[in-house]
């Protein structure tokens, strides 16, 4: 049975889940785990693209993906924040998106699946790939560009098919750095759509890198919300980057201009020295509360850092509180 | 509630809305329209076609039109690097763009190329419907609003009527058949000549503004714009009267309800400051109100050709100095004058390398501040590194000739982005702006592992080598990548950057393994170049102190503030002691055991020894000596205090107001554990003195030790003899009459001084002391040449602890060692009370000769130590942990 997931977004605020690189740095895998069965040969090392666990530890990914379905996620995210041709291209793994894709879609459905108290949905992550569509690398030659709008459009199309072939219920562009790039992305959904003739609904969230309230490409969050605008989108929000009391001016924004529901999955507060996260769930809840007492949000979640205990928090939390109305 | 309002971004947002004021679109950047841009283009001169852009933004535009349609040039290869060159603008980049062109193709490239939401200029029904749908939908997956020309298949609106029957028919397509967002839509109902002398364009203004108007209030949600100039088009060449028409021209189409439109904003006139008298030929004109209206325009027109409006670009930072303007000119990216103002200050400096070093770095780190508190974002950083680096390359044949030859490259640097992460974005940066100041930059790329990043050091022979990273795990990759260094015996300063990276944690983390080369963290690529410059330039001893010395603070906050979380058991922390290899080839035996009692040294001897920089600190004067004498804060009051100084310890002498007595002892040792027992004799008979020495607890990283004193001396069950030696020195005999004299003048300043002085003397002494045991009296160094700086940073071979200090806070040591010595019959110091030394101008310690002892801080400990070395020492601990309590967590 399919529940549409915009008519739950008029009455609740909706969860979704936390980090996943948080919970797979904790299993300490070695480049082994990374290969077992599918990538032996390879002649690169793998260790730290994340996203090849769904093939090789596919049970690691489903336990993550229950653990925040356990902890009340409505949402949770498909492990395929790299899964582009351009993203897997530095390991030489082009030829592995579709298996990538296909089945972090797949395992996330099946623990879905296993759920039946209230409907559970699975988002396949979109991330920016590694290479900004509107700054140049080289500072000699600012004209030039390490990727394009046409590559950007061929290696998302091709992670979309995957995802949807595997079964996502929705999109999530996420981490959006260069608005370039996430327009290409839309686009390539758009055309995916109109070639399979189906639509999903589609989540966008961009990233503030700091006080200068800028994408890293240099856009205002509003510039940002305008820029991305153009097609109907589930929710428009910001994640990662910022904890969530430094997210709160840029998603005040949101909340003002955007027409579409709007969603927030901060970071566990800001890496300290060692690139730990470590704000708690408590802590990282009363910041969250104060979105909630602002009417700040519709969807509500966690990126670096968090876990299923802060989204336990989260979850708990956000019955006693009204969605932003949109 | 819809929301009507056009909103449009270029890295800021634009609403245009009903009440709104006009939205100026720039003109200038149109081949079609720009003859001076135009040539810009075929001539390749993208900085100054790049330029004109600028001047348009400065100028007040808010959308910049860009049209590369001419025939004789690649209009789409034109666009999209037009437009990528824009992109790296930031002060152009912030307005949105609208893509102009009849070309569907370049509209397509365009759009592929910027990231905010623009304007498709344009698209019509010129071709049929289906065409004009389809082009439409595109534009709509593409996020951009869109220009319609009031245009379909029979030809341009000429007419009111053909206006509003077109763009409703458009409308209507648009919104219905293919779901463009009305606020999106922007109508151009064809701006036409007047005054051309035809009689069919006598109405062309007036039917423009009555279809605005039509327009606006039929077709809900759309905008009007339009090309202003092509109003004027019969008196080109003449400005005053195009400014005057196109102004009076907009104050009515405005008025109508046109809210955007391309203008040029230098070539308009404020619409009150029109001569009255042309303002009613012009609009006699617009308004077609009068049959004569075009012959009284022309006539009035010859009577003020060629005068204008002259543009005004605010140069007033031009009038600032030439170090501001430079500094001006790097923080706003301003490359136009940069040849101009270095050359200016190269004939104010005496060699061409200092203008780098003076005023254009000084203007680098004003960007790195203003980047660090996030008041300028990464692409105005990398737009300053382009005006540096044409400022370099201007002063490089300068630096050429001085040096009479070519320039080397000032370093070489290998860039790389640690193993297992991909992200390289920050490390480009950084080698751009580093190669932009003129070094060599050996680029890895992405997940280089530590043997290909040391093959390639050694091969290249570079100067220093940058780590990057921005995941997690990428820090202890980079600690990896320490440890190899150090492995491999390089010495290869290493700079760590990267989002994750931080000073504290190279501090605590990284440095701490790579003992042979420096460490620096380079917080943004802006600090890249002073960072490098130091490492690289005449001042990386002292640049190398000040960092050590900030890490040695960052250190022990960060010990502090770990505190008790990760102390280990003391049984896990001796488990990893230091082991260290004793042989026999090693260990050289003293020239003289026993005990030696040095009491005819004298003052002058020991001047030489004196370490000035903790007498200035004394002082609260802060900065090392020599150096501090020419502070600009300090220096003054420095040099006074030096002064004096120097004329006391000439009365000092002359006067003799104190004795300096030591006494040694060098004895054989072992270690047993965490103890050193200290030997009568070589035969080890007698047990003088069992030497209890605390732990570190603090839970290491790999391979780092626990310390204790105990393990720099060969173990008993080792059975090689092993040597200790222990001290104890005062200069301070004698001067308490005269402290006493000075206080009973109420010269604390004397009194103070004289203090400080003793202090340093007993200090001078302890080196002076150790020197003479290294050289002669144990001479296990006899070869040693080191002069006093580098005594003063313990370059020597060998330690001396004195117990109270970080590798040896125990105080209660000091009983021991006084007893091994005898020290208050051999040299008159007592100890009190609270195990103070009495004269205070007194050092006491250990000697220890491994050429692998090192100074270490003992850190925090637990009270399961504290209550073991008691039950050593059998102490009581209630009644004898006070002395541990600044080190007992």
């Amino acid at each position: 049975m399919k529940t549409n997931i915009e008519p739950l977004l008029e009455d609740h605020i909706l969860v979704l889940d936390g980090a996943m690189g948080t919970m797979i740095q904790r299993h300490n895998f070695e480049e082994f785990d990374f290969r077992e069965g599918a990538f032996e040969e390879h002649h690169k090392p793998l260790k730290g693209n994340n996203d090849l666990l769904s093939i090789t530890r596919p049970e690691t990914i489903k336990n993550i993906h229950r653990a925040y379905f356990n902890a009340g996620a409505d949402i949770v995210e498909t492990n395929t924040f790299s899964g582009t041709s351009i993203a897997q291209a530095d390991y030489d793994l082009e030829h592995a998106v579709f298996d990538i894709n296909y089945q972090s879609a797949r395992i996330a459905k099946e623990v879905a699946n296993e759920y039946s108290d209230k409907p559970r949905f699975v988002a396949g992550s979109i991330g920016p790939t590694n290479r900004t569509a509107s700054i140049s690398p080289d500072v000699n030659d600012p004209g030039y560009r390490a990727i394009t709008f046409d590559a950007l459009t061929v290696a998302y199309k091709e992670q979309v098919n995957a995802l949807i072939e595997g079964g996502v219920d929705l999109l999530l562009v996420e981490t959006v750095f260069d608005t370039l790039n996430a327009k290409a992305a839309l686009f390539s959904i758009q055309e995916v759509f109109d070639e399979r003739r189906i639509t999903l609904p589609i989540m966008v969230s961009g990233t503030i890198t700091d006080q200068s309230g800028r994408t890293l490409t240099g856009q205002t969050t509003e510039a940002f919300l305008i820029s991305l605008s153009h097609i109907p989108l589930l929710s428009i929000g910001l994640n990662c980057a910022l904890g969530a009391n430094m997210m709160r001016p840029y998603l005040q924004i949101l909340n003002k201009k955007s027409t579409f529901p709007v969603s927030a999955h901060p970071n566990a507060g800001l890496p300290n020295e060692f690139g730990e996260y470590e704000e708690s769930p408590e802590i990282m809840r009363e910041q969250i509360r104060v979105f909630l007492e602002e009417g700040l949000v519709n969807i509500i979640g966690g990126c670096c850092g968090t876990t299923p205990e802060h989204i336990q928090e989260i979850s708990e939390m956000v019955q006693q509180y009204k969605p932003r109305k949109f | 509630m819809e929301n009507l309002k056009l909103q449009l971004s270029g890295l800021e947002p634009l609403i245009v809305s009903k009440e709104s004021n006009f939205v100026n679109i720039g003109e200038r950047t149109n081949v079609t329209g720009s003859r001076a841009f135009l040539r810009l283009i075929q001539a390749g001169d993208y900085e100054a076609a790049v330029a004109v852009a600028l001047e348009q933004v400065n100028g007040g535009a808010q959308i910049i039109d860009i049209n590369m349609d001419e025939g004789m040039i690649d209009g789409k290869e034109a666009m999209v690097t037009f437009l990528n060159l824009i992109a790296a603008e930031p002060d152009i980049a912030r307005v949105p763009v609208m893509i102009d062109s009849s070309k569907w193709e370049i509209i397509e490239a365009g759009l592929k190329c910027i990231q905010g939401k623009g304007v498709v200029n344009s698209i019509s029904l010129k071709e049929g419907v289906e065409q004009f749908k389809e082009q439409a939908k595109t534009i709509k997956n593409f996020g951009a609003a869109v220009i319609v020309m009031a245009f379909d298949e029979k030809g341009q609106a000429d007419s009111y009527e053909r206006r509003i029957q077109i763009c409703e028919r458009s409308y209507n397509i648009l919104v219905q058949e293919v779901g463009f967002n009305k606020q999106d839509i922007i109508f151009d109902p064809n701006i036409f000549p007047v005054a051309t002398g035809m009689e069919e364009h006598k109405t062309n203004a007036l039917d423009f503004f009555r279809a605005t108007k039509w327009i606006t209030e039929n077709l809900p949600g759309a905008h009007v714009s339009g090309g202003v100039s092509n109003v004027s088009f019969s008196f080109r060449g003449n400005n005053k009267v195009r400014e005057a028409m196109h102004s009076a021209f907009l104050y009515h189409a405005i008025k109508n309800g046109m809210g955007m439109g391309i203008v040029n904003p230098s070539m308009l006139e404020i619409y009150s400051d029109i001569d009255p008298v042309l303002l009613e030929y012009v609009e006699d004109v617009l308004l077609n109100r009068r049959d004569d209206s075009t012959e009284r325009l022309l006539e009035y027109a010859e009577t003020v050709k060629g005068s204008g409006k002259k543009k005004a670009i605010d140069l007033s930072w031009r009038d600032q100095n030439i170090e501001a303007r430079l500094a001006h000119a790097l923080v706003k990216g301003i490359v136009e004058f940069i040849d101009e103002d270095v050359e200016a200050c190269r004939t104010n400096y005496e060699r061409p390398i200092q203008v780098i070093e003076g005023p254009l770095m000084d203007g680098m780190n004003v960007v790195g501040d203003l980047f660090g508190s996030g008041k300028m974002f990464l692409p105005q950083v990398v737009k300053s590194a382009r005006v540096m680096k044409k400022a370099v390359a201007y002063l490089l044949p300068y630096i050429e000739a001085e040096k009479g030859g070519k320039v080397e490259s000032s370093g070489k640097i290998l860039m790389a982005t640690v193993k297992g992460d991909v992200h390289d974005i920050g490390k480009n940066i950084v080698g751009v702006v580093l190669g932009c100041n003129n070094y060599e930059i050996l680029d890895l790329g992405v997940m280089v592992p530590a043997e290909k990043i040391i093959a390639v050091a050694k091969e290249e022979n570079v100067d220093i080598i940058g780590l990057s990273g921005l995941i997690t795990p990428s820090l202890d990759e980079m600690v990896h990548v320490a440890q190899e260094l150090e492995k491999a015996k390089l010495n290869i300063p290493l700079l760590i950057g990267g989002a994750t990276t931080s000073k504290v944690h190279t501090a605590v983390k990284i440095d701490e393994h790579y003992n042979r080369g420096q460490t620096v963290h380079v917080l943004d690529a802006s600090r890249s170049v002073t960072v490098a410059e130091s490492l690289l330039g005449d001042k990386k001893d002292a640049f190398i102190e000040e960092l050590q010395t900030d890490y040695d603070k960052l250190r022990l906050q960060h010990e502090k503030h770990l505190k008790a979380k990760k102390l280990i058991p003391i049984a896990e922390a001796r488990a990893n002691a230091l082991e260290l290899s004793f042989d026999n080839s090693r260990i050289q035996e003293p020239k003289k055991l026993g005990i030696t009692i040095i009491d005819n040294v004298a003052i002058s001897d020991l001047i030489p020894f004196i370490d000035w920089t903790p007498f200035f600190q004394t002082w609260e004067l802060h900065g090392r000596f020599p150096n501090i004498l020419k502070d600009e804060v300090v220096g003054e009051e420095a040099v006074k205090l030096f002064k004096d100084a120097q004329e006391m310890l000439e009365k000092i002498q002359k006067e003799n107001w104190m004795q300096a007595k030591g006494v040694l002892g060098l004895f054989p040792a072992n270690s047993v554990g965490d103890d050193i027992e200290i030997y009568s004799d070589i035969e080890r008979s007698k047990t003088l003195y069992t030497q209890r020495t605390l732990r570190q607890q603090a839970k290491k990283a790999k391979s780092q030790p626990n310390f204790a004193l105990a393990d720099f001396i060969a173990p008993k069950s080792n059975d090689i003899i092993d040597f200790i030696g222990a001290f104890a020195v005062t200069s301070g005999i004698g001067i308490e009459k005269y402290i006493n004299q000075f206080e009973a003048d109420n010269d604390d300043y004397n009194s103070i001084l004289l203090k400080a002085l003793a202090d340093r003397l007993a200090e001078a002494f302890a080196e002076y002391l150790h020197h003479e045991v290294r050289t002669n009296l144990w001479a296990y160094s006899p070869n040693e040449n080191l002069s006093n700086d580098e005594l003063i940073k313990e370059k020597y071979s060998g330690i001396r602890p004195a117990p109270g200090y970080p590798a040896c806070p125990d105080h209660t040591e000091k009983i021991g060692l006084f007893e091994l010595l005898d020290v208050p019959k051999n040299i008159g110091v007592h100890l009190t009370e609270s195990l103070a030394m009495m004269p205070a101008s007194s050092v006491s310690g250990w000697y220890f000769a491994h050429p692998d002892s090192k100074y270490f801080g003992l850190g925090k400990v637990n009270e399961e130590q504290i209550r073991d070395i008691c039950e050593r020492k059998q102490l009581d601990y209630d009644s004898n942990k006070k002395w541990y309590s600044s080190i007992l967590i």
